[in-house]
């Protein structure tokens, strides 16, 4: 009885497209995105709108999202996704010889608040976001 | 260490000193995320992604890129950046298990 039961799950489950198990939501909140961008800013809590962040109004595959971030003058920027299981995303750390910004592709779980932040040269921080509409989730594979 | 992990980068033969350009980088590499679960067992699979991305000119550091797990498979970054002497552009790949993976290419000024 146990086994076809466990069937039954499993076969449900494989039915759902996204993979990712419901109970990872529960540990994904703003609020552990913003403990991380306390840290990137040192506390700081004031944000100016110097960093662009380009993504899509939707993302037809949460595998692979492209996302590029500019901030004129920055020296690193971050991206954290709100809803993600983990949200930290990358970070990128610029030197005198690189233009700031960069592109790359993300997962993102499910439709959310994609987060960037910049700290520029005179240790400011601007920061900006982007909802993206996510149809099928990214974290489950 | 990791079989057939191949790092593919675009860079420009030549470049204009001063003048930045474009840098495109990729490498095969799951980045298995630690999220998913084995279908048949229900185990987490455990997390093994490329953490970190470095590019150096001729020694000197160029862009350092701290990765997630929410960074796609298969790596992509793109970036600009200027030179104002010839030398090589090389690259760094770190596994969570230690392995780097390494590519480089040489610029010319012109």
């Amino acid at each position: 009885m146990n086994l076809s039961r466990r069937k039954a799950l499993a076969v449900g489950g494989a039915a759902a497209t996204a993979t990712l198990l419901p109970v990872n939501f529960a540990f994904a909140t703003p609020e552990a995105a913003a403990e991380l961008i306390n840290e990137f800013t040192g506390g700081s809590a004031e944000f100016s709108d110097g960093v662009e962040l380009t993504a899509p109004e939707i993302a037809e595959n949460g595998n692979t999202v492209p996302v590029s971030v500019a901030a004129p003058g920055a020296v690193a920027i971050m991206i954290v996704a709100e809803q993600n299981p983990r949200p930290g995303v990358i970070r990128f750390n610029f030197t005198e010889m690189t233009e700031p910004k960069a592109s790359t592709r993300i997962r993102l779980a499910t439709t959310q608040n994609v987060v960037a932040v910049a700290k520029l040269a005179d240790g400011s921080f601007a920061k900006t976001s982007k909802t993206v509409k996510v149809t099928i989730g990214g974290c489950g594979g | 260490m990791s079989k057939n992990i191949k790092p593919r980068v675009k860079v420009p033969k030549t470049a204009t000193a001063g003048e930045f350009f474009t840098v495109k980088t990729l490498i095969n590499h799951k980045m298995e995320s630690g999220q998913r679960r084995d279908k048949k067992t229900g185990e987490k699979i455990p997390r093994k992604i490329i953490n970190l991305f470095e590019a150096t000119f001729n020694g000197s550091p160029v862009i350092t890129i701290n990765i997630e797990t929410a960074v796609s498979t298969n790596p992509f970054f793109e970036f600009s950046m200027k030179i104002t002497e010839p030398g090589e552009l090389a690259f760094q790949w770190t596994d969570d298990d230690g392995s780097v993976y390494e590519t480089s290419k040489p610029i010319a000024i012109g």
